[in-house]
This record gives C-alpha cells, sequence and structure tokens, in this order.
C-alpha cells in the first residue's frame, strides 16, 4: 500500500472510527424516523456532516479532504451502512466517483476548480450514467457530445441520478462520435447551472426516503473544452472505471453495516419480546435465525475487508469488488428478511427500523451494477484470467 | 488571551460505573474514559471564543494517572491548542482539597486570563473544585454559568436556576464553570483527530510546579468506611384486575408518589 505522509496512520483511524460510531449513535440514530417521514436530510445535521469531514474523507489531504486509504474508506462505510442509508448517500458521490476521477484523473484546473468545494461539501457532485436504456451497461448510453467551436455540447437524458435536486455538479457520461464513425464513452464535468440542464421532480421510490433521485436533462448544454474529464480523449472512462469498482467495495461494506444493524436490532428485539412466559430469544428457531445472520455479518465482514487489501495493493481490481458487492448485498436482503420474520407482526409496522431496512436495502442489489452485473464481471474476468495462462 | 479549561476524566457517564471496594476510589478501568460531559461544554466556549478572536490560547489542564493522555489528547482534538498533564504518584487518590491546591499550583505554573471549569464532575459530583481554585488564586469566580459573555477585560454571564437567573460579571483574570445548561460541545472532526497528535503536550510533576511539595502531597479527608450499593429488590406487582386502581394508588400513596 503506497503510504505516504498524507496516509492516515492507524492510530488516527482508530480515533476517526471512534468518532464516527459515537456521532452517528448519538446524532444520527435519533433522527432516523424524521429523516424518513421527512424524507428529507435536517439541515443542522448535514452541518454537522460536513464539520466532521464527511464530505471528503476520501479525497486527499493535499485538497482538503481527509485520504483514508481502501481499507480505512471500507471500514468507514460499513459503521456509515448503521444507519439510515440516506445519511451516507448525502456525500456518497463526493468521496465516491466525483471525487476519485477528478483528484485521480482529472487535470491540474480541474483538480482547482472542483476538489476543496467537493471535499469540504461546499460543492455536492452527482453521477450521470444511468440511461432509460443504459444502466449497467454503459455502452448503449444515448447521451452525446458533440465537439464545438468553444467546446462540447452535450445532449440526452439521464435517469434515477442520485443527489441531482440538490447537485452543483453533475460527472456527466456521454458518446463521443468521430470523423471516421467510431463512438467511445466520454465523462464531463458539468456545472448544474449550465443553461440547458433541467432537473426533474425527484422520484417517489420504495425506500430510502432523504435520498433524492431525479432525472436530469441536457438540452445542448455547452461547455468548454476544460469540461472533458482528465483533458484528453479516453482518460475519464477508465477512470470512471477504475472508481466504479472500489464503489462496489464501498456498497458492499454499507450491506455489511446494514446487516449488522439488523441483527442487533434482531437480538435487542427477540431478548424483550414473550410469547407465553418465555423471550422468543429462547425458542431455538428464533436462535437459529440469528445464527444465520450473525454468520452472514461475520463473512460479509471479512471478504469486504479482504476486498479493500486486494484493492488497495492492486492485488484485484476488478473480481474482489464485484465478489464483495454481489455476496454482501444479497447476504444484506436475507438477513433483513429474517430480521422482518424474528420481529413477526412487528417488523412490518414502520416503528420498527428493521421495516426500513428491509426496503432500504433492496436497492443495494440494484445500483453500481446489478447483481446479474457483477456475476457477469466476476464469470467473464475468470475465464479472461484462465484463458491468458494457458 | 489565555484561557485554561480544567479538564476531568471520568468513566462513562452511559457505562456502568464502580467503586473499588479497596480503595474507595472510582474504579477507572472497568469502563470507558471520557472527558466529562459537562466540561466538553466548558471547552466548547473556550473554542468557539478561540475561532472567532484571534489571539486566544486554549489549554487543556488535567490532573490524572497517565492513562489520562487519550483523554486529554481528545480536548486537543476537539480544538484546544495544546495540553497540560499533571501526574505523579503522590497524588493517588487525592481529594478534593488536594486536587484544587494543585490544580492552583499548574495555573499559576501556566499563567491564565480566565480558567473554565465544568461546575461538577459527573462520577464524584462533588462540585467544590472551580471554587476552592478561585479561593486559592484569590480570583473571582462566576459559578454554573448557562451562558457567556467574553471580552478583553471581563467575563460575564447567566447563572440559571430553576426559580431565578443571576446576571454575573467579574474583571478578569477570574474562574468560571459552565452547568449542563450550556451549549452543547461540538464532535472532534477528522481532521482535528489528526491534528492532535501534532499539538504541544506537557506532562508535569509537582514537583515541576515550583510550589513546596510537603502542602500539596496528602488528601485532607479520610474514608473510614465503603460498601458497595445494595442490590435492587424485587419491585411491586399490580395484577390488573377489580382492585388494581386501588392498590396502584395505594403503593403510589405510601411511597410519597401522589
Amino acid at each position: 500500500m503506497n503510504m505516504s505522509e498524507n496516509s492516515v496512520s492507524q492510530e488516527d483511524f482508530v480515533e476517526i472510527l471512534g468518532g464516527l460510531r459515537q456521532f452517528i449513535r448519538e446524532k444520527v440514530m435519533p433522527l432516523e424516523r424524521e429523516i424518513a417521514e421527512g424524507d428529507a436530510i435536517p439541515e443542522s445535521l448535514r452541518s454537522q456532516a460536513k464539520d466532521l469531514g464527511l464530505f471528503g474523507y476520501a479525497i486527499g489531504q493535499e485538497w482538503g479532504g481527509i485520504g483514508l486509504d481502501p481499507v480505512q474508506e471500507a471500514e468507514l462505510a460499513i459503521e456509515l451502512g448503521y444507519t439510515s442509508l440516506a445519511f451516507r448517500s448525502m456525500f456518497g458521490t463526493n468521496n465516491g466517483i466525483a471525487g476519485q476521477v477528478i483528484s485521480g484523473f482529472g487535470t491540474d484546473s480541474q483538480k482547482e476548480t472542483w476538489l476543496e468545494g467537493i471535499a469540504s461539501g461546499d460543492i455536492v457532485a452527482s453521477f450521470a450514467l444511468t440511461e432509460t436504456g443504459a444502466g449497467s451497461n454503459p455502452s448503449s448510453m444515448r447521451t452525446k457530445a458533440v465537439t464545438t467551436k468553444s467546446g462540447w455540447s452535450i445532449s440526452g437524458e439521464k435517469r434515477y441520478i442520485t443527489n441531482a435536486p440538490s447537485a452543483d455538479v453533475f460527472i456527466t457520461f456521454a458518446k463521443v462520435t468521430d470523423d471516421a464513425g467510431k463512438s467511445a464513452v466520454e465523462v464531463f464535468i458539468v456545472p448544474s447551472n449550465s443553461p440547458g440542464v433541467t432537473v426533474g421532480p425527484h422520484d417517489k421510490k420504495m425506500g430510502q426516503a432523504g435520498a433524492w433521485t431525479a432525472d436530469v436533462h441536457f438540452d445542448e448544454v455547452a461547455v468548454t473544452e476544460d469540461a472533458l474529464v482528465g483533458g484528453k480523449s479516453g482518460v475519464g472512462y477508465r477512470a470512471a472505471m477504475t472508481s466504479l469498482a472500489k464503489g462496489r467495495i464501498t456498497i458492499a461494506a454499507l450491506a455489511v453495516g446494514q446487516a449488522q444493524r439488523a441483527l442487533d436490532e434482531s437480538l435487542s428485539y427477540a431478548a424483550i419480546a414473550k410469547q407465553g412466559d418465555d423471550i422468543i430469544g429462547n425458542f431455538q428457531l428464533v436462535q437459529a435465525m440469528l445464527a444465520d445472520q450473525q454468520v452472514g455479518v461475520s463473512s460479509g465482514r471479512s471478504l469486504v475487508l479482504d476486498a479493500a487489501r486486494n484493492y488497495a495493493s492492486g492485488a484485484d481490481t476488478r473480481i474482489g469488488p464485484s465478489v464483495a458487492k454481489l455476496y454482501c448485498t444479497e447476504m444484506v436482503g436475507r438477513v433483513a428478511d429474517l430480521a422482518v420474520q424474528i420481529h413477526g407482526g412487528a417488523g412490518y409496522i414502520r416503528d420498527y427500523f428493521v421495516e426500513q431496512i428491509y426496503r432500504d436495502v433492496r436497492l443495494l442489489r440494484l445500483y453500481e451494477g446489478t447483481s446479474e452485473i457483477q456475476r457477469l464481471i466476476i464469470g467473464s474476468n475468470l475465464v479472461k484470467q484462465e484463458l491468458a495462462s494457458n | 488571551m489565555k484561557i485554561v479549561v480544567l479538564v476531568k476524566e471520568v468513566p462513562d457517564t452511559w457505562g456502568e460505573r464502580l467503586l473499588d471496594l479497596e480503595t474507595g476510589l472510582a474504579d477507572r478501568v472497568s469502563s470507558e474514559r471520557v472527558i466529562d460531559e459537562i466540561v466538553e461544554r466548558g471547552l466548547e466556549f473556550a473554542i468557539s471564543f478561540a475561532e472567532q478572536n484571534d489571539g486566544t490560547e486554549v489549554i487543556a489542564l488535567s490532573m490524572a494517572s497517565e492513562e489520562a493522555t487519550g483523554t486529554l489528547r481528545k480536548a486537543l482534538a476537539m480544538g484546544a491548542d495544546r495540553g497540560v498533564l499533571i501526574v505523579d504518584e503522590a497524588l493517588h487518590g487525592a481529594d478534593i482539597t488536594l486536587t484544587a491546591q494543585v490544580l492552583a499550583a499548574a495555573l499559576e505554573h501556566i499563567g491564565f486570563d480566565l480558567i473554565v471549569s465544568g461546575d461538577q464532575s459527573t462520577d464524584g459530583a462533588g462540585g467544590v473544585v472551580p471554587s476552592a481554585v478561585a479561593e486559592l488564586l484569590d480570583i473571582p469566580q462566576l459559578p454554573r454559568l448557562a451562558t457567556v459573555d467574553l471580552n478583553e477585560k471581563e467575563v460575564t454571564g447567566a447563572h440559571v436556576t430553576d426559580r431565578i437567573t443571576l446576571s454575573l460579571s467579574a474583571p478578569l483574570p477570574a474562574m468560571m464553570s459552565v452547568s449542563e445548561r450550556f451549549a452543547e460541545p461540538r464532535f472532534p472532526n477528522f481532521k482535528g483527530i489528526m491534528a492532535a497528535k501534532k499539538k504541544p503536550f506537557e506532562v508535569l510533576g509537582i514537583a515541576e510546579l515550583g510550589k513546596d511539595i510537603s502542602v500539596l502531597d496528602r488528601p485532607r479527608s479520610i474514608m473510614t468506611e465503603i460498601a458497595g450499593k445494595p442490590p435492587r429488590e424485587s419491585g411491586v406487582k399490580v395484577i390488573a384486575d377489580e382492585n388494581s386502581g386501588r392498590d396502584l394508588a395505594e403503593f403510589l400513596k405510601k411511597n410519597q408518589l401522589i
């Protein structure tokens, strides 16, 4: 692992993690219901998250961020996964693809223009990849960028874009066709106040209330040449694909955090809820469900941290993240289902957090690549490796 | 301006707090050690004042065992500029009087314009140390403030009780203590945590305070006996039947609850 003087020592990280755990329990968890019912993160909580440094934990210290390494980031995401997933969503793209693409592959001027604001949370960055007919597979993308005298003109429609209603900038994917008719996907930095950018009403989702998604329309949006990530063709797309792989570890880590919470909620409930004269925790069939939950949480945690270590060292940047994402997001679905089962009728009532977990975690199997896409990535790369070794 | 905050390390209020039945001292091993939560509010005041007033230095001062270093560092992570920890074998089991004398000596050694303290700790709950320190230093004290205004010359604040609000002021140098009504403290942010390790941190013994040790090294209060809290007795069950209303009322009356 590359340990520069800007890296965070393990000693400091333990305190950061402890501080975050305390913050989540004392400041975020008491607001879970308010976030869900109000479908918004209270402004005071946003401001505290900003002060804490949550908008830039994965962005380098030279840009005002904290500069956690991928393993530390995964551990942090497990903690963040313990509460309303909408809370993490608020700063997810700043640390994720937007921050990573610009800090890793942006031109100096792009870094100077955007990174400090993204790291501090003054700027909300949103990631505009998905379209109606192009979700996990960007090759069928219809949003286009054409060259103009002064730069680029972007037209198209993006769908389910997280944080779009509050975004200051969209990291936008668009197809560029050269004179020879060959097309490639490029990545552009598009300020949300650019003429021609409109954001639709926010979607009514199954869960994760408080995290807003919406359609974004680009109608001949003019951006300067400098909007192309990396300043030349091909750089941004490769960067985005690399960052997406890391993002999968983050989603897997969030799944582990939610699964841990589902288990803890189930345990507390099983220890007090009675059937007849006995607590349900003393029933062996309930104990079996708790055991299955624990096996899921423990194995998921190990898998995430292992994938993060291999990603950081460069040993595995493709298969591992997809394995972790596939396993952990499927695992949390089962653990959440068991949590509802252990709660019985109560688990179907909104007063109990497991009801929310059951709905919230469903998204984890869909975004940043569906489970099916993860299987394709794992399978195709395994075969590729085998063929290369022959 | 130099503001010294008296930081006390206590067992976590939310955890189980135990006394060592051999020594009568708080058992600090069995629970997490944290900064006293009222002191944290005092730290918040000092740090926010320093953020708005250039040239203000905030010093976190504690008298504790060497293990309190981590706790005192948390004050630096919140934003205090430096830490001073008084550690001395002779201070083991120090009572309120001895604690106040050592803190007063340390404050004279460090120098101060304003001393900030919590009004009472969440473990011992003596509530006397700030007054005792002020007395020893011969400076005015503004006790149990809910709000504070500070300028170069004086400190003013509101001492709020359930019945009255007193508006108090004193010229600097002075001692002030804050109550649990005071503004919520901040969480140490990630950058603060990383910066804390690089901030100056001194560990001093009582010999280094420039005072005659013989008057500082012995407690005045002597513990004669100690006993654990008796186990809780099982409660009274009022069974829901035709008499339950009367039974419940009788129970409440007997215990002077109605």
